[in-house]
């Protein structure tokens, strides 16, 4: 779906991402991963063209990015931002309808079929019941809701979350990705996300990559990337990835930064 | 379901009500003279069965005065609209901002000065325009501060640069000598003296200018999120955000140009019309089209009830009077209220 081909991209001559290749397939969910300030966020930029590479390309579907233009990308990928506070009037709908703005011209208005695909992307969110609900007055974990049926209304192939647990609860956090999970399952969507959550990539992702210091530290599945090594290395902690029979799936188990655990023993 | 027909319901409603409202007041507007005409003479007169000093009145003398209300209304109306979903704040307008300062300097400057490239009646649009993109972006540069426009900065470098523009006016019309009384009459906003070949020029810009607000609404509300946002949804924020600006600017000189500085419009008409209406501007642009004609006339038709008595009172005091008080109640508010923060 999305090839990355060897990106590299500084902000003011600091660089930022060196030599990245990547490449997601389809029907997956994989998570980049990483300690905060790695650039996992501009990868994201990166990956719909909000930023432009200093040099390798970013291709969608076999056609470089920079190609084709926002609207024509908008159609395929959808994003999740981060903050997702608004301070706008705008009811549910509203929000939800932007997402079939790429597909309208200037001065079309959403025809039914349109209004249909708002009303699903509603109704598979689960927010059907205040879809006329004043965005502004929600919580942060329905706003996300929100957002997420606003990129399934762009009915896109792959969707880019970035940190969409940072600003909710713990309850709300799970709502969220359990959400993402079975619609990538139903829909056979490919999710890109990001996140310095290692718990919840563990949990949700097939597969992940690991940034630090600028490049691909590692790639594959959680158990080849998650090693104790490499979680050492990369976050300066002692953890372990153990298959948790309660949870019937792999976790980490965190023992204290590298530091603590060394001086208690 | 139930409310998204009651919403189309309450959108048909208020443009109903805004076009009856503007019929009205055009009517009465047109009835004014010397001795005011009825509502019934000027409703026939308009309707070409009327008498012939009636139809003279309406169609010769007052029908250029009355169009331009209506275009400089929608203009500004729009323009205000827009400039506040661009710069994220229910602050900007035309006005607040010192654009019609700006554009009054450039009309000002072609009034005082005999520039012959071009004829005058072009020329004052055209400085009008150039010296208000100007204002525009160098207002925006000052009150931008990191990706947002808070209202505080906004409000100061408008009045801050607004305050310049119009101490040079100021020095302008002090050069002008025998033109001076010409110039503060048209700083003062004033529409007595609108010609129809002034309608020919400002009415195509004010035209283009909505047009491209218009077909830009649907961007406007994605970018109102944030520019992320809008460039998520496939919006080329910066391309918009330029065109926009052009657009405000545009519009605002049209407006400015023959009729000088009609303040306050721009607030207050896509204020009320938001709250009525909501922020969608897909909904809010049209409106604050008809609703600026509105206003405008209606400030028109008041200034010319009062002035009888006083003389031709200048359009710009009527539209201060009420929208400077409405102006102070908002910054009183919790923007809260009205659908802001």
């Amino acid at each position: 779906m999305l090839t990355v081909e060897d990106i590299c991209f500084s902000y003011h001559d600091k660089p930022v991402l060196k030599n990245v290749d990547l490449q997601v397939k389809k029907g997956e969910i994989i998570g980049i991963l990483g300690p905060n300030g790695c650039g996992k966020t501009t990868l994201l930029k990166l990956l719909n063209r909000n930023l432009h590479p200093d040099s390798g390309r970013v291709l969608m579907m076999g056609t470089d990015l920079e190609d084709i233009s926002k609207r024509r990308i908008a159609r395929h990928i959808a994003v999740v931002p981060q903050s997702n506070e608004i301070r706008f009037a705008f009811s549910v709908r509203d929000i939800v309808s932007m997402g079939r703005m790429p597909f309208l011209d200037r001065f079309q208005g959403e025809s039914s079929e349109d209004t249909h695909i708002v009303e699903e992307a509603m109704e598979k969110t689960n927010i059907m019941e205040f879809a006329d609900r004043l965005i502004n007055t929600m919580s942060g974990g329905e706003r996300q809701r929100v957002i997420i049926a606003r990129a399934l209304a762009q009915r896109p192939g792959i969707i880019l979350l970035d940190e969409p647990t940072l600003h909710l609860d713990i309850n709300h956090q799970f709502e969220v990705l359990d959400l993402v999970n079975r619609l990538s399952k139903e829909e056979d969507l490919t999710v890109v996300i990001v996140s310095h959550d290692l718990p919840m990539v563990v949990k949700f992702c097939d597969r992940i990559v690991l940034i630090h210091n600028n490049k691909v530290f590692a790639m594959g599945t959680p158990e080849e990337v998650l090693t104790t090594e490499n979680m050492r290395a990369v976050f300066n902690i002692e953890a372990v990835l153990e298959y948790d029979e309660t949870l019937r799936s792999n976790s980490v188990k965190i023992l204290g930064s590298c530091r603590t655990v060394r001086e208690r023993s | 379901m139930e409310s998204v027909a009651k919403r189309k319901r309450r959108v048909t409603m208020v443009f109903a009500t805004l076009f009856i409202i503007l019929f009205l007041f055009m009517v009465l507007d047109l009835a004014q003279a010397f001795i005011p005409l009825t509502f019934e003479e000027a409703f026939w007169a308009l309707l070409g069965k009327g008498t012939e000093t009636h139809e003279i009145i309406v169609w010769k003398m007052n029908l250029p005065r009355v169009t331009m209300a209506c275009l400089v209304g929608s203009g500004l109306g729009i323009a205000g609209a827009t400039m506040q979903a661009l710069f994220r704040n229910p602050m900007a307008s035309p006005y607040i901002l010192g654009l019609s300062s700006g554009a009054s300097l450039g009309a000002a400057v072609a009034l005082t000065f005999p520039i012959t490239i071009l004829p005058q009646m072009l020329m004052i649009p055209l400085l009008a325009f150039l010296s208000c993109m100007a204002t525009l972006f160098l207002v925006y540069n000052i009150s931008h501060v990191g990706g947002r426009v808070p209202t505080e900065t906004l409000l100061l470098a408008g009045i801050a640069v607004g305050a310049l523009l119009s101490a040079l006016v100021s020095l302008l019309t002090y050069m002008a000598g025998e033109q001076m009384a010409g110039i503060v009459y048209w700083t003062m906003g004033n529409l007595t003296n609108a010609k129809w070949d002034n309608i020919m020029v400002v009415g195509p810009l004010i035209f283009a200018g909505c047009m491209i607000m218009i077909s830009s609404s649907r961007d406007l509300n994605a970018m109102m999120l944030g520019d992320a946002h809008a460039q998520d949804l496939g919006v080329e924020v910066k391309k918009v955000r330029l065109q926009l600006l052009v657009a405000s600017a545009l519009v605002t000189a049209a407006a400015v140009a023959f009729v000088g500085v009609i303040g306050f419009v721009g607030l207050v008409v896509p204020h009320i019309l938001r709250i009525l209406l909501g922020p969608n501007n897909r909904v809010l642009l049209p409106a604050s089209i008809v609703g600026g004609a509105t206003f405008v006339l209606m400030c028109d038709f008041i200034s010319r009830v009062i002035a009888p008595k006083i003389g031709i009172l200048p359009i710009g005091i009527v539209t201060a009077l009420i929208g400077a008080p409405y102006f102070i109640y908002l910054l009183r508010r919790r923007r809260s209220e009205v659908g802001w923060d």
